[in-house]
């Protein structure tokens, strides 16, 4: 069998790799994309907008300024002189903040009461408006802090040492890279497998596979070897990428990361293996696949993050191998996750790669009778 | 009736016989849209609520308790205690909790004379996003804490600054009042691209775009047969969209239904303007699928400004940012559900969408016409 497997196997990655089109659409827009979103894909902020209104300028005003203006988060945009502008100035998107120092800011400082600040933000895109008004906080809290230790007041009773664990400058970037190896995995196994069985029902040519000697078992097995194959190639690509070019710590060993890498390229392969199967025509297989990515892709904590979802939708996403996959990228990538700290994450996968490669088994014997 | 309006009536009657017989036309307009929406808009959240934080006081007293009851009452935080810092880490690495609040042993002490009390605050840092939230969470309750402190020493500034924020169109900054907008955006850039993708690459495919050539219709005419019926399936998946925002989610919508229906048209010209396009290159469905998933998903999720802000973005992606249609879409979408018809967005926005669906449409007639040489 093992020669039957073979001789399939090399059929298989001719069929994909002879034709330059199939060649390039496999090879060059997973690499571009993971350049662009790479760099893309982050909530950090960098120049926000900023508009100031000094309704008091002072020397204590000037500093809270250059203090906003030092910092590479905020890019000032326009000096107010009047209050007439802000709202337009918002509503048309040319800023994300208004910072207005109010006319009593000096003598309210000076004489111990509270010296009134107002962030004005656009809250179109909450999580930037939370995110700004936490830059804003940090830099107001720091100019509090020092001014009342520089001129004598009471200091308050406590203060807060944040720090952050694993990604200490909280660049999201440390994030959303490890999360695209995922991303990009699935989106090439899938394509790879999801359309092998259907191309070759289309055109006729599986019904010859099938009075071939071949058992089932080797047919499976010949048409999911190449995605597998490919699917780690790949991502051991983007994972170099994510090393070397975007400086993205691996902390972690490589065996807790090829095991959870092999576990969802399996499962990947199954399930596209099952679509393809079920599909009668290529245009059903391309939107089985389509109907099983996007929404695996969205529910996977990629981006949002799964303890926000419902209950109901957090079940939902048990079924997804990119959940587990992405837990297993982060973990060995940014936690230094060995293999049994990250065993809950593996069983589910490897689970899921059995039962879909068997009914894909089980839909090919089923659709020759 | 001219010649050319009957052979145009003609394809349209073809068109939408197809699309009633074989209902996966129909299936991807309506029940793609909506069974999406309805996943996504439960689904993708921002909003951290009821995040595990592990609460370490070493010395119980007081002053201590009065600061963790802010953790105990917030709906940001589910705390909970640990006696050691070490148990807390613990916790921490086993992704029980998300961060670790610390009180040393000292901090009654140092917090009742001279100030300053150190509290220790350790946040998982993996979700960079989820983790600055929490941090600016613990900030607000540590100045809530203080102004409180400050009222009960008789009066008084906490701190030197007293910070009213003030959001405008989302008081609430939920979250999903400004995903959903931009979901409809990206599922719509989905459809209106597989609809037109896979329906022509199929006619190449199986031959029967020959067939159509060698009658007297011409191209302009069997573009448009394609068009109008898919614009219209379009479409009514968009209105079924934002019916499902207005009414299930409840977005609100300030701006006026006209302005939104022109701005989808729009969008939904560039976005099935891309799907001819793409068929136009790719004579094989698998071809197309393929390219429709890569240069129409993926872009319209990540480079819209959907959740990632284009603002933040490296110069070099901005500049790629402004080739994807569904970029000035979802600016107008977020605009005209959350804060109403403000020109300054539309104008712009809607004008560059103009553009790309002339230049995909464009683009799309030319190409079609280099393959009947």
């Amino acid at each position: 069998m093992g020669g039957q497997v073979l001789a399939l196997l090399i059929k298989e990655l001719l069929a994909v790799l002879r034709d330059a089109k199939s060649r390039i659409v496999l090879i060059a827009p997973p690499l571009i994309q993971l350049l662009v979103f790479g760099y893309a894909a982050t909530f950090d902020l960098n120049h926000v907008p900023v508009a100031i209104y000094d309704q008091d300028p002072s020397a204590a005003s000037r500093d809270l300024v250059a203090r906003f203006l030092g910092a590479p988060t905020f890019r000032l945009v326009a000096m107010l002189h009047s209050d007439r502008r802000i709202d337009a100035l918002i509503d048309s998107r040319q800023v994300a903040l208004v910072l207005v120092i109010d006319r009593r800011f000096t003598r309210d400082l000076l004489t111990g009461r509270p010296a009134p600040v107002q962030a004005i933000v656009d809250g179109r895109n909450s999580n930037t408006a939370l995110l700004i008004e936490g830059y804003a906080n940090a830099i107001l809290t720091d100019f509090s802090l020092g001014w009342g230790a520089a001129h004598g007041q009471r200091a308050p009773p406590a203060v807060l040492d944040l720090r952050a664990r694993y990604n200490p400058t909280l660049s999201s970037r440390w994030f959303i890279v490890p999360g695209i190896v995922a991303l990009l995995t699935q989106v090439v196994t899938l394509l790879v497998v999801g359309l092998t069985v259907a191309r070759e029902r289309e055109t006729g040519t599986f019904d010859q596979l099938l009075v071939t000697p071949m058992g089932p078992v080797a047919i499976l097995l010949g048409k999911g070897l190449p995605g597998l194959l490919i699917g780690v190639f790949e991502a051991s690509i983007i994972i170099a990428a994510a090393v070397w070019w975007f400086d993205v710590p691996l902390r972690g060993g490589l065996v807790p990361l090829y095991l959870g890498l092999f576990l969802f390229v399996v499962a990947c392969t199954g399930i596209g293996l099952m679509i393809s199967s079920l599909a009668a025509t290529q245009q059903q297989a391309l939107l089985g696949a389509f109907l099983f990515m996007v929404p695996s892709i969205i529910l996977s904590g990629f981006a949002t993050p799964i303890a926000n979802m419902p209950g109901w939708v957090q079940d939902l996403t048990l079924l997804n191998p990119m959940r587990y996959f992405l837990v297993i990228v982060r973990g060995v990538f940014l936690e230094g996750s060995g293999v049994d700290a990250l065993a809950g994450q593996y069983w589910p996968m490897g689970v899921m790669g059995v039962v879909t490669l068997a009914a894909a088994g089980w839909l090919f014997r089923r659709r020759v009778t | 009736m001219s010649p050319g309006l009957r052979r145009l009536i003609g394809l349209l009657r073809k068109e939408i016989l197809q699309i009633w017989r074989d209902p996966s036309a129909l299936a991807i307009a309506f029940v793609l849209p909506a069974a999406l929406l309805l996943i996504f808009g439960y689904g993708v959240s921002l909003d951290a609520r009821a995040v595990p934080l592990a609460l370490v006081v070493q010395r119980p007293g007081a002053l201590a308790s009065s600061f963790t009851a802010g953790f105990d009452r917030s709906p940001f935080f589910r705390p909970r205690r640990y006696r050691t810092i070490q148990a807390a880490e613990q916790a921490m690495a086993a992704r029980e909790v998300q961060g670790i609040v610390w009180l040393p042993s000292d901090f009654g002490r140092r917090a009742a004379t001279g100030g300053n009390a150190p509290i220790g605050v350790l946040v998982n840092g993996v979700d960079a996003n989820d983790a600055r939230l929490i941090e600016g969470y613990v900030q607000q309750l540590w100045a809530n804490w203080l102004t409180i402190r400050a009222e009960a020493a008789g009066g008084g500034a906490p701190l030197p600054l007293s910070v009213a924020a003030r959001v405008r169109f989302n008081p609430a900054v939920s979250s999903r009042d400004y995903l959903v907008p931009g979901l409809i955006a990206v599922i719509m850039t989905l459809t209106g691209a597989l609809l037109t993708a896979l329906v022509i690459a199929r006619e190449w495919e199986r031959g029967t775009m020959e067939a159509l050539m060698v009658t007297r219709v011409t191209l302009r005419e069997i573009l448009l047969a394609k068009l109008i019926p898919y614009f219209l399936l379009g479409m009514g998946g968009m209105a079924a969209s934002v019916a499902i925002a207005v009414f299930l989610f409840a977005v609100p919508l300030h701006g006026s239904l006209w302005v939104l229906t022109a701005a989808s048209a729009l969008f939904m010209l560039a976005a099935l303007g891309m799907g001819l396009l793409i068929s136009g290159f790719a004579r094989s469905q698998f071809v197309a699928g393929q390219i429709a998933i890569i240069a129409t998903f993926l872009p319209a999720f990540i480079l819209s400004g959907f959740v990632f802000d284009i603002n933040s973005m490296p110069t070099a992606i901005r500049v790629i940012t402004h080739v994807v249609a569904a970029r000035y879409f979802v600016a107008i979408l977020q605009s005209v559900f959350l804060a109403g018809n403000v020109w300054s967005v539309i104008v712009p926005n809607g004008l560059a969408l103009a553009g790309m669906a002339a230049v995909f449409l464009g683009l799309a007639r030319a190409i079609a016409r280099k393959r009947l040489d």
